[in-house]
């Protein structure tokens, strides 16, 4: 079985088992058990959400330390275009990358310009596809794998367009390994993120071996280093180059959509409202819909749990940032058209579903664990307080059929075992106790 | 154990009931991810008990969904009290409704229904008296 790896990490000595993470986790991947929370590996999906529910700050995400990238020859940061809505408003792109070149960076790089390209992209994929509908984007990498988990059908409506940032930072080792001389992999292409699951995706991508990017460091801990070197940069040091306004309003729940021509699309922001869509998808009620833009953090990227200004401040900066950069977009259509045809924009491999573990693999086995899950299930109290350490009653359910616990974890199944086996002696005292 | 494992539910469904449509048709196709059955064909079970389930929202007064599975197939039983189907060949064919224009505007009753479960079920039947009910018989194979 494939090992999955994830972007996070419960640390025993902080966690103390209060259960947040395991109601909030919308794959119902988290268990407590003996009073310490654990990830079911196959069921995650790096959504984050459990980082921020945790009230003692024990769910970490692994990113990667500031110095990592000492080990290439050649750094370069190539920042979520989220990265720029992180400050006030007269701190220009240009200047957060020059910050970045500041704090250590050899190079930092735009990746809206690969954002707009790839908008242009998806528009070409659109007007060439004629098979079922909606088509998915591919550019939350939570929602790739929530589909790839709970909607394996629906695998083969995710756009297989690859990644802004993948395409940003093939491009960018291209280029500097020519101009400069230096082998592709002694060039390091260190991504700033607002969120996990942009982590996982570079470290164990949804689809292919191995990403184009070397290492994610959050926009949480690049914060303050790279708001300190802005504030001391000298003021017009360079000319100020200009950057993509199609590609800055990724950063935001919509902006694909609207860099769009199709007619019919949506854009969903948060886990619960994609779930709703999902399923609507799969129901086959939304056939005619083209296209949708389904993103795990409300309000889009700029809503990531590794992003430190206020969403609603971010997404007030992304369309004053628009505005000023333009919506027509930069790059000649026809010019995007030739490199689509020559596979430039492509997914290296196919994605596929990532199916869970059934019941049994035998299904007259599955079929027999269902009937028991569902008696298991008709006798707890339905209550879902859980206290046994499973999400909900159903999910403890299965728990039981599979092995995992035993039925007396339910309190409220304890409490009966109790009253048969005392039932006498309880009698008995009552019967004393009133006599008193 | 062996061919006869089978496993079986039942779902009330309540005509005009909005806010529930679709819930029937959502806990089968966990039932079914569970169980192990491939997903192309939880695909079609969702399909086809989705719109039978709101078939019943829309025009009928209430309805039952019995759904049960087995190593060889998946039956959904649907069976409804209400207005039931006048002409069933019309009905059949597609883009035929009978559905008023509210619930067209909410995106429901473009008379592809009917014609959609046949499409992805196996066996297919449907019998209805008008003022009385309708009834549907939905076979999949796994």
């Amino acid at each position: 079985m494939e090992q999955y790896l994830h972007a996070i990490r419960i640390d025993q000595e902080r966690c103390q088992g209060r259960m947040a993470c395991m109601r909030k986790c919308v794959t119902e991947a988290i268990r407590v058990r003996g009073g310490k929370a654990r990830i079911i590996a196959e069921r995650c999906i790096d959504c984050g959400e459990c980082i921020t529910a945790c009230p003692n700050n024990a769910i970490i995400p692994l990113t990667d330390s500031f110095t990592d990238f000492s080990k290439f020859k050649y750094s370069i940061a190539i920042p979520s275009p989220s990265l720029f809505a992180q400050f006030d408003k007269d701190v220009t792109p240009d200047k957060i990358l020059a910050g970045l070149k500041e704090i250590g960076f050899d190079d930092a790089y735009d990746s809206s310009f690969a954002c707009e390209s790839v908008s242009l992209a998806i528009q070409e994929y659109l007007d060439n596809y004629h098979g079922p509908k909606p088509l998915i984007s591919s550019s939350c990498p939570t929602i790739v794998r929530l589909i790839q988990v709970k909607y394996p059908e629906l695998v083969d409506l995710v756009i297989p367009i690859e990644l802004p940032r993948e395409i940003a930072a093939r491009e960018v080792k291209i280029e500097k390994s020519k101009e400069l001389g230096l082998k592709r992999e002694e060039i390091g292409a260190i991504y700033l993120t607002p969120c996990p699951a942009k982590i996982l995706s570079i470290k164990q991508p949804a689809e292919k071996e191995k990403s184009q990017l070397d290492s994610a460091i959050s926009i949480v801990d690049i914060y303050s280093p790279l708001l300190s070197a802005i504030t001391s940069l000298k003021k017009e040091e360079e000319s100020p180059k200009k950057s993509c306004g199609i590609g800055m309003d990724w950063a935001t729940l919509g902006g694909v959509t609207r860099s769009l021509k199709a007619e019919d699309c949506l854009a969903v922001a948060g886990l619960s409202n994609a779930i709703k869509v999902l399923n609507d998808i799969e129901n086959g009620s939304l056939k005619d819909i083209e296209f949708v833009e389904c993103l795990s953090c409300s309000g889009g990227c700029i809503g990531g749990s590794l992003t430190v200004e206020n969403v609603y401040v971010s997404r007030s900066k992304v369309i004053k940032l628009v505005e000023l950069l333009g919506e027509t977009p930069q790059q000649d259509r026809d010019k995007i058209r030739q490199l689509y045809r020559k596979n430039y924009f492509f997914m290296e491999a196919k994605l596929l579903p990532r199916t869970l573990k059934p019941l049994d693999r035998d299904i007259s086995k599955a079929i027999e664990k269902m009937r028991e899950k569902q008696t298991i299930y008709e006798s707890l109290p339905k209550i879902d307080c859980g206290a046994c350490g499973s999400p909900n009653c159903m999910a403890f359910a299965e728990d039981v059929v599979r092995g995992e616990v035993e039925i007396d974890n339910c309190i409220f199944k304890l409490q009966e075992k109790l009253k048969e086996l005392t039932g006498d002696l309880l009698l008995e005292h009552n019967e004393k106790m009133r006599q008193v | 154990m062996g061919a006869e494992s089978v496993f079986q539910q039942e779902f009330m469904i309540l005509g005009g009931d909005f806010n529930n449509a679709g819930k029937a048709s959502s806990r089968i196709k966990e039932i079914l991810k569970k169980i192990g059955v491939d997903s192309s064909v939880i695909r079609r079970v969702a399909i086809a008990s989705y719109e039978a389930e709101m078939n019943v929202v829309v025009f009928a007064r209430r309805g039952a969904l019995k759904f049960s599975v087995t190593p060889k197939q998946i039956d959904i039983l649907v069976e409804d009290e209400g207005q039931g189907i006048e002409n069933i060949d019309l009905a059949m064919q597609e883009g035929y409704s009978t559905a008023p224009a509210e619930i067209r505007e909410m995106g429901f009753g473009a008379g592809m229904g009917l014609p959609n479960i046949k499409k992805n079920a196996d066996k297919f039947e449907i019998s209805s008296t008008v003022g009385k009910g309708t009834k549907l018989e939905i076979a999949i194979n796994t």
